[in-house]
C-alpha cells in the first residue's frame, strides 16, 4: 500500500547525509543556542547596578544598606550624597536602580511605624526592573522582620508588627531555582523552531528546483510522498531532543525525576504534530521565500501563545482559544512534568491527546492539499 | 498559404489532442491545438519561446489542466485518469530535475522505487540506463558533477526505467553540445524503433529534419504540421531562390514591393531567400526587375528550402494574418 514511501525516505538520508550545511545546522546552533537561552531565558536578576543615599545615617539605615552591599543580585556601584547624584546616576544609565533612605527612617522604625524606603529604578528594561523590585521588596521584608524579633528580645515587650507591604511577584520564588523551570521550555521552543524550519522548506525546495516536477509525474500517491517527507524529518527531530536534552541535563544539571518513555511518547507526538505544521506551510507555498515568511508569522504566536513566559491563564480568551492548536502548548506542560515533577500518563494524557489529535489532522490535510498539478 | 499539412490520421494513435486551449487568466497559451501520434512515431514541436511547447506537454502529463478540449493519452483521457496515464508515460521536463546531489546510481534507484520497478528487474533496468546514457563506471558519481550532455541521457534512462509506451520530452537537447544533441536523437530513435512514442520538443529547427513528423507552433496555435520533407514542399505554397545582392536592405525592400511573382523575401545571413510562384519564371524575370532600380543580382539561383525556411516563412506568414485580424 505505501512501498513507496522506503525509497522517498533512503533518498531523504541520502541527501541530508550529503548536506554539510544542514549537519552542521543540525548539530552546532541547536547546543549553542540551548547555552544561550539557557542563560538568559531565566527571570533571575544578577548583579544590578545599584546606587544609594543615605540621608538617616543611622545604625538601621547603614544595616539596610548593608543588606544590598553584601546581596550577590545587587552591586552597589555609588553611594550618593544626594538626591541630585542618585538622578543623575539613574538618567546616564550608571545604576538601574536608586535606592534612597529618607532623614527619619531610624526614628520611624523605633516607634512602631512603618517606615518609607523610596526605591527608583529605570524602567526601560521593565522586566529586570520588575524582578529588582521584587528583590528589594524581600530584603526589605527581611530586614523589617529581623529589626521587630531583634527589638522583641531587646524590649521584651510585644511590638506592633512593623507595616512593611510586601508584594509577592508570581513568578519570585527564591526556592525555585528559575533556571530549571524555564530550560525545558527552551528544550521545547528550540525544538518546534528547528523541526518547522527543516519541514517548512521540505517541500518548496524541490518544487524551486524542479525535481517535484519529475515527482509528480510519476504514479506517487500524496499520502506516501508526504509521509515520506514525515518518516526521516521525525527521526531527525527525536536526535535533536536527545541532543538538547542532554545538554540540560549535563551542564544545567536539571533533574528528570520522571519517566523517560513519557516524555520519549509525548516528544514523539510532539515532532509529529510540529512537523506536520512545516510539512503544511511546504504545501501552501510556492517559493522557499513564501515559506520563510510564513515560519516567522507562525513561529512567532506559537512561542508567544505556548505558556513558555506568559502564563495562558492572563492571556484573552480568544487567544487562549489558539493555544489549543499549538503543539508547544501541550509539549511545554509534558516536558516541565516529566523532567522535574515525575508526573506520569494518567495526569499527562489530556495533553497527549491532544498533540496527537493536532498530528492527525495536520497530516491529513498536508496530504490533502498536496496537488500533483503545478496550478 | 499556410494551410497545415494535413496529418495521416493514425489508425492506432497513442497520443489524441483536438481542440486543445489552455488560458492562464485572459491569457491564452495554446489556442485550439489539434494533432495525434502514432504508434511508435517520433512527433516534434517547434516553436519560438513561449509558443506554448511546454504548456502543451505539461496537458499531456496531467501536470496543468485544460481550459478545453479533449486530450487522450495511451487511450486514456488525461483529464479522468491522470493517474493511470502516469502510469504508461516517461516525462523529462524542461528544467533538469533529477537529484543532482545524488549518485547516478542513487537517482536510477529512487525512480525505480517511486515508479514500482520488480525488483528483479530494477538491476537490469539500471545497467539499461546506465549504458544508455554511457555512465558505464561512473555510478558513483554526483548527477550535479556531470556535464550537460550527460545529464540529459541520464534523464532519459530515469525516464524509461519502468518502460513507458509513450515518451515526452521537453527541450532535451537544449544547452547541450552538438555532438551530443546528435547522440541523444540516436537514442531517441532506438526507443523508437522499440515502439516508443516520443513527443519531443526543441528549439533547435534541424533538429525537426530527426522527427517523423514535426508541429510548428506559433502562439499557443499550431501552424503547420507533417514529415520534414512535406513541409519543405508543400508547407512553403511556393519554391525559393536565393540572390545575392550588393545592397541587401534596398533589394529585399524593392523584391518586398511588386517585384513579378514573388510571394515574400526576407534575408538569410549575407544573402535572400525569394519565395516565389514559379521559380524558373523567377529566375527569368528578376534579374531585369533588380537591374531596372540600379540593384543588379550578382548571383541568382533555385535553391531547396531547409525547414529553417520554411519556419522563418511560416512564422512571419502568420504573424501577418494575425494582424490582418486584429
Ligand atoms: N503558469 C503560468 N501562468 C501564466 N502564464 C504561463 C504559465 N505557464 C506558461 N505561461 C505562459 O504561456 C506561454 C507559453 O509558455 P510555454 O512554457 O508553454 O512556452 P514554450 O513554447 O515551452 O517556450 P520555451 O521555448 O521558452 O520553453 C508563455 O507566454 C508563458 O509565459
Ligand atoms: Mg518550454
Amino acid at each position: 500500500m505505501f512501498a513507496r514511501i522506503i525509497p522517498m525516505v533512503i533518498k531523504e538520508f541520502l541527501q541530508l547525509r550529503r548536506d554539510k550545511a544542514a549537519r552542521f545546522l543540525l548539530v552546532v546552533p541547536p547546543i549553542l543556542q540551548m547555552l544561550l537561552f539557557g542563560y538568559a531565558a531565566t527571570f533571575e536578576v544578577y548583579h544590578v547596578s545599584t546606587a544609594v543615599l543615605d540621608l538617616d545615617h543611622s545604625q538601621e539605615s547603614r544595616d539596610l544598606i548593608a543588606r544590598f552591599t553584601s546581596n550577590g543580585r545587587f552591586n552597589v556601584m555609588k553611594l550618593a550624597r544626594s538626591q541630585r547624584g542618585i538622578d543623575k546616576a539613574i538618567d546616564s544609565s550608571e545604576a538601574t536602580v536608586a535606592i534612597v533612605v529618607h532623614a527619619g527612617f531610624a526614628e520611624l522604625l523605633r516607634k512602631g511605624q512603618g517606615a518609607p524606603l523610596q526605591v527608583i529604578v529605570d524602567g526601560t528594561n521593565s522586566n529586570t526592573a520588575l524582578i529588582a523590585l521584587g528583590y528589594i521588596n524581600t530584603i526589605a521584608a527581611g530586614f523589617a522582620q529581623d529589626y521587630v524579633t531583634d527589638l522583641m528580645q531587646r524590649v521584651g515587650q510585644e511590638t506592633r508588627p512593623l507595616q512593611v507591604t510586601l508584594e509577592q511577584w508570581p513568578w519570585f520564588n527564591p526556592d525555585l531555582n528559575g533556571r530549571w523551570f524555564f530550560v525545558p521550555g527552551v528544550i521545547g521552543t528550540l525544538t518546534l523552531v528547528l523541526i518547522v524550519n527543516l519541514t517548512a522548506f521540505a517541500i518548496v525546495r524541490e518544487r524551486e528546483v524542479g525535481t517535484l516536477e519529475q515527482i509528480m509525474v510519476s504514479p506517487i500517491r500524496p499520502a506516501e510522498f508526504i509521509l515520506g517527507k514525515t518518516v526521516p524529518f521525525f527521526l531527525v527531530g527525536l536526535g535533536e531532543v536527545a541532543l538538547v536534552v542532554a545538554v540540560g541535563l549535563l551542564w544545567f544539571r536539571i533533574p528528570f525525576v520522571g519517566n523517560p518513555f513519557v516524555l520519549l511518547f509525548g516528544t514523539a507526538l510532539f515532532l509529529l504534530s510540529s512537523l506536520a505544521v512545516g510539512l503544511l506551510i511546504s504545501t501552501v507555498c510556492s517559493t522557499q521565500q513564501q515559506a520563510f515568511s510564513t515560519n516567522f508569522f507562525i513561529l512567532s504566536p506559537f512561542f508567544i501563545l505556548s505558556g513558555f513566559a506568559f502564563p495562558i491563564a492572563s492571556m484573552p480568551q480568544v487567544l487562549q482559544w489558539f493555544t489549543f492548536v499549538n503543539p508547544l502548548r501541550y509539549y511545554l506542560v509534558v516536558i516541565r512534568a516529566t523532567l522535574l515533577k515525575g508526573v506520569g500518563i494518567d495526569v499527562l494524557w489530556p495533553d497527549f491527546v491532544a498533540m496527537a489529535i493536532l498530528a492527525l489532522l495536520l497530516l491529513t490535510l498536508s496530504i490533502l492539499r498536496f496537488r500533483k498539478t503545478l496550478e | 498559404m499556410t494551410a497545415p499539412v494535413a496529418a495521416d490520421a493514425q489508425v492506432d494513435a497513442q497520443v489524441v489532442v483536438e481542440n486543445l486551449v489552455k488560458r492562464f487568466g485572459d491569457f491564452v497559451a495554446v489556442d485550439h491545438a489539434s494533432f495525434r501520434i502514432g504508434h511508435g512515431e517520433i512527433m516534434g514541436f517547434l516553436g519560438p519561446n513561449g509558443a506554448g511547447k511546454s504548456t502543451i506537454i505539461r496537458i499531456l502529463c496531467g501536470l496543468l489542466r485544460p481550459s478545453a478540449g479533449r486530450v487522450s493519452v495511451a487511450g486514456i483521457d488525461v483529464a479522468r485518469d491522470p493517474e493511470l496515464v502516469r502510469q504508461r508515460i516517461g516525462y523529462m521536463s524542461q528544467k533538469f530535475s533529477l537529484y543532482r546531489d545524488l549518485t547516478v546510481e542513487e537517482n536510477l534507484r529512487f525512480f525505480g522505487g517511486i515508479y514500482r520497478v520488480p525488483r528483479g528487474e530494477l538491476a537490469e533496468r539500471m545497467r539499461f540506463a546506465i549504458d544508455m546514457a554511457g555512465l558505464g563506471g561512473r555510478e558513483k558519481t554526483l548527477v550535479g558533477t556531470l556535464a550537460g550532455g550527460w545529464q540529459q541521457r541520464l534523464a532519459l534512462g530515469c525516464a524509461v526505467l519502468h518502460r513507458p509506451p509513450i515518451l515526452f520530452l521537453d527541450e532535451p537537447t537544449s544547452g547541450v553540445e552538438p555532438k551530443s544533441r546528435r547522440r541523444f536523437w540516436d537514442l531517441i530513435h532506438a526507443l523508437a524503433a522499440d515502439g516508443v512514442t516520443v513527443l519531443v520538443s526543441t528549439h533547435y529547427m534541424d533538429e525537426a529534419e530527426y522527427c517523423h513528423r514535426a508541429a510548428l507552433i506559433n502562439q499557443g496555435r499550431i501552424i503547420a504540421t507533417g514529415s520534414p520533407d512535406a513541409l519543405k514542399h508543400t508547407a512553403l505554397g511556393g519554391e525559393l531562390l536565393l540572390i545575392e545582392c550588393e545592397a541587401l536592405g534596398p533589394a529585399l525592400a524593392a523584391l518586398r514591393q511588386q517585384a513579378p511573382g514573388v510571394i515574400d523575401a526576407s534575408v538569410f545571413g549575407n544573402a535572400i531567400h525569394v519565395l516565389v510562384r514559379d521559380a524558373d519564371r523567377g529566375i527569368d524575370e528578376l534579374p531585369a526587375y533588380l537591374e531596372r532600380r540600379a540593384l543588379p543580382p550578382i548571383r541568382i539561383e533555385r535553391i531547396n528550402p531547409s525547414l529553417e525556411d520554411v519556419f522563418v516563412q511560416l512564422i512571419a506568414a502568420d504573424a501577418a494574418k494575425r494582424r490582418q485580424a486584429a
